[in-house]
């Protein structure tokens, strides 16, 4: 199936191009951060993680978040998801890919990296998290070929596929939970320790990788010849609907928490984010501007009349997914060092050069997707025509 | 020591089952005689628990807290870095409420106030950065100091964000240039991995004091906690001591005499 | 099946490609460096270990050391003869080997090994700055 990448018109290779151009800025500087160091990123020693891990914290969401289109057609037998399972499990490879990618540029000695598995250490959360994720990768693509092969070839997919793709469902939930674990285990940071983290991470996953799947769907429709169908863009945009409130509901929850308890731990972060703490401020108008987002999202998505509106259903799409990167890219991050555990505050903002290489991963990323959506896409108009 | 061992293991099964006893008896004769030998030195020192006793009524201002700073960031090759972001200390002067963020006095007395408080890595009984290591790079000795295999650390900077006491530096870049004087006999750190104090557990080794204890005209006393007759003990004893972040179940080897 | 040719020039390029520093480096064969031994290295007539066993494993015993010092806290070894050293490899292999230069560096150049001992641990702890 391979070959079906590798035809395409002008459009599609200016675009592949295109990607490589990103891809190849973001590699040069990160070979300027290979020999430097992490110093060429705003990161220091208070705030010791930053836009990488910020990232891959919300790729692992939008991973997980592939599984909103699994779940409904092999558990529940929507059969009308059929037409876009594929999708969700190719863009959860893609996001895997970034994932994976943003741990490697934030490593300090990235050639290393295999120490984890030379030394495994289970009480270590990081070991688990590479197993997941590592797992969830796999288990997405053996599925995802084998299920379009399968397809193409006018067959079912084999047997011992099943069993897999049940697995993938609850897995796809394990990677999310063991990355708020990352977070949520550690004694000396307030902001993150608490219980709510996963199912908080879970609620904006929910929202923001349907979110890009309905995206995605309306472009390969207007790109292609392959419809994904209204039914289904509803359908997802119902899910993203329900999950970003979720959301919002959750990090209420924290806000009733911190502040009627009153425990200056706790508090100091959300003040940091929101309203700026002994005179510095900087994620302030970023903080509000998730949250109007996000709450902008809800009003649009739950209101049938304008959910039902494509044009508006776009819209809806890209302010959630704008407003959980912001809230749960920039602010989860930041917040949970800011301030430090002597109680200063040291901000962190990311540096050029550091955005470099972000964005240079997510072409890698968006390299990926747009391959496997050309195959599945390939694949569905040759069985369609 | 190890490796031999298991090669030694290796070579006799093989001969064993391939070519007869004889042989195999033959190289055990000749690996078991000369095994050479791993050991402590003769003048090490040892213990059940190493643990530190700061007596803050004895440092009056930051003169007072520089020397144990200088001796040890000399002897350990920590870097003089301009940047603030980059900056690695082992051992450093907070004040109260910062060193005691979750005991913090309205209304305190003025000499606490004005008191230059050293802080470092607590070696921890319960440490959260060894829990979270996904490498075993940071790990707890016996005698509970908490150490860092360099050599291990892949840089992921898990162990800052676990630490509640931000006694972790990281080196965002190459360290080298910024060392005013070598110590030849300590390695340095190269870029991408994390350091933080060692107890002295090289000096330790060879029957030397920590360096900041040393320089510290008697405010810190250090000792092994589980002895019941050291000095450490005996000045925990008659003195109320307090610990950073008590409630957070850390349980630090480092006390404070306020 | 008309891409013959094209697949055909293409993994003859491919072939030359990847064959490239065989055919530049073709009967320039180098010489196998010799360690310089310091004087002090040689007046000490033996290693930690015997001479084969040092050129062949030297980087295990290293390894061995490093492991026993930092996470053992084991800092003495004694060879089979029972005499003792300190396990360091700056302030014992590179006090006798105060040539790092000649005694190290030549076959790891030569055998482009690139250890990154000497990014923490110092050349030569007898070299005066």
């Amino acid at each position: 199936m391979l070959e079906l990448a590798l035809k395409g018109d002008k459009k599609y290779w200016g675009w592949i191009v295109a990607l490589l151009g990103v891809i190849g800025v973001g590699f040069g500087v990160y070979l300027w951060q290979l020999s430097f160091g992490l110093g060429i990123t705003g990161m220091s020693r208070d705030v010791s993680w930053g836009f990488y891990i910020a990232n891959f914290t919300f790729l692992v969401g939008v991973a997980a978040g592939g599984v909103m289109v699994v779940l409904p057609y092999y558990l529940h037998n929507y059969k009308a998801f059929g037409k876009v399972t594929i999708l969700g499990e190719f863009l959860a490879i893609g996001s895997v890919v970034m994932c994976i990618l943003f741990i490697l540029v934030d490593l300090g000695q990235p050639m290393r990296v295999f120490n984890v598995m030379l030394h495994p250490t289970p009480n270590s959360v990081l070991f688990w998290d590479t197993v997941v994720l590592s797992g969830y990768l796999l288990l997405n693509v053996v599925i995802g070929w084998n299920v379009l092969e399968a397809e193409r070839n006018g067959t079912k997919y084999p047997k011992w596929a099943k069993p897999l793709i049940y697995i993938s469902i609850p897995w796809a939930v394990s990677i999310h939970t063991v990355t708020a674990y990352l977070y949520c285990g550690l004694p000396g940071r307030g902001f993150w320790l608490t219980a709510i983290l996963a199912p908080r991470f879970l609620a904006s996953a929910f929202a923001a990788g349907p979110a890009l799947l309905i995206l995605l769907c309306m472009v390969i429709r207007k790109i292609t010849k392959f419809d994904p169908g209204k039914e289904q863009i509803q359908a997802l945009a119902k899910i993203v609907a329900y999950a970003i409130c979720l959301n919002i509901f959750f990090f209420l929850c924290e806000v009733f928490v911190a502040f009627y308890s009153a425990i200056p731990e706790h508090t100091d972060h959300l003040k940091y984010l929101f309203v700026g703490l002994h005179g510095h401020g900087a994620y302030v108008p970023w903080m509000w501007a998730s949250m109007i987002l996000m709450v902008t999202g809800i009003v649009l998505l739950v209101n049938p009349i304008t959910r039902k509106n494509e044009g508006v259903l776009a819209v809806a799409c890209i302010v959630v997914f704008v407003g959980a990167w912001i809230d749960k890219g920039m602010g989860m991050i930041s917040g949970g060092f800011v301030p430090n555990p002597m109680h200063q505050v040291h901000e962190y903002i990311p540096t050029v050069p550091e955005v470099a290489i972000a964005v240079g991963v997510y072409g890698i990323g968006a390299l990926v997707i747009t391959l496997l959506y050309k195959i599945a896409v390939s694949v569905k108009i040759e069985v369609a025509g | 020591m190890e490796r031999s061992r298991r090669e030694f293991l290796k070579i006799a099964g093989i001969s064993a089952v391939g070519l007869g006893t004889a042989p195999a008896v033959k190289v055990f004769a000749a690996e078991v005689l000369g095994q050479p030998e791993m050991r402590l030195g003769k003048d090490a020192l040892m213990a059940k628990h190493w643990g530190l006793v700061i007596d803050t009524r004895k440092l009056k201002t930051s003169e007072d807290i520089k020397p144990m700073v200088q001796a040890c960031h000399k002897i350990h090759n920590v870097p003089e870095l301009g940047n603030k972001n980059h900056e690695i200390k082992w051992i450093w002067e907070e004040a109260y409420h910062n060193a005691f963020p979750t005991m913090e006095n309205k209304y305190l007395d003025e000499r606490v106030e004005n008191t230059p408080f050293p802080v470092l890595c607590n070696h921890c009984e319960n440490p959260p950065c060894v829990r979270v290591c996904p490498t075993k790079a940071t790990f707890k000795r016996e005698d509970g100091i908490v150490e860092m295999d360099f050599h291990r650390c892949i840089g992921c900077r898990f162990c800052m964000a676990a630490c509640p006491y931000g006694s972790r530096s990281f080196n965002f870049r190459d360290p080298r240039p910024f060392i005013a004087e070598t110590n030849k006999k300590f390695p340095t750190r190269m870029k991408g991995v994390v350091e933080k104090c060692n107890f002295c557990e090289e000096r330790l080794a060879v029957g030397q004091m920590p360096a900041c204890v040393e320089a510290s005209n008697g405010a810190l006393i250090f000792g092994d906690l589980e002895d019941p007759h050291s000095k450490i003990r005996e000045v925990l004893k008659e003195n109320f001591t307090i610990r950073r972040k008590q409630t957070l179940g850390t349980g630090p080897s480092v006390y404070y005499i306020v | 099946m008309n891409d013959k040719h094209k697949i055909i020039a293409g993994l003859i390029l491919f072939v030359a490609i990847v064959t490239v520093p065989i055919w530049l480096n073709m009967g320039k064969a180098a010489p196998v460096p010799e360690p310089v031994l310091s004087a002090q290295a040689k007046a000490a007539k033996e290693c930690v270990r015997e001479t084969a066993y040092m050129k062949v494993e030297h980087m295990q015993l290293l390894d061995e050391w490093r492991d026993a010092v930092v996470r053992e806290g084991k800092r003495v070894y004694v060879n089979s003869s029972g005499k003792e050293f300190n396990m360091s490899l700056s302030n014992t292999c590179l006090d006798c080997h105060s040539n790092k230069a000649e005694f190290c560096d030549r076959c790891h150049t030569y055998a482009s090994a690139d250890p990154y001992c000497w990014d923490c641990h110092i050349d030569n702890p007898k070299e005066k700055e």
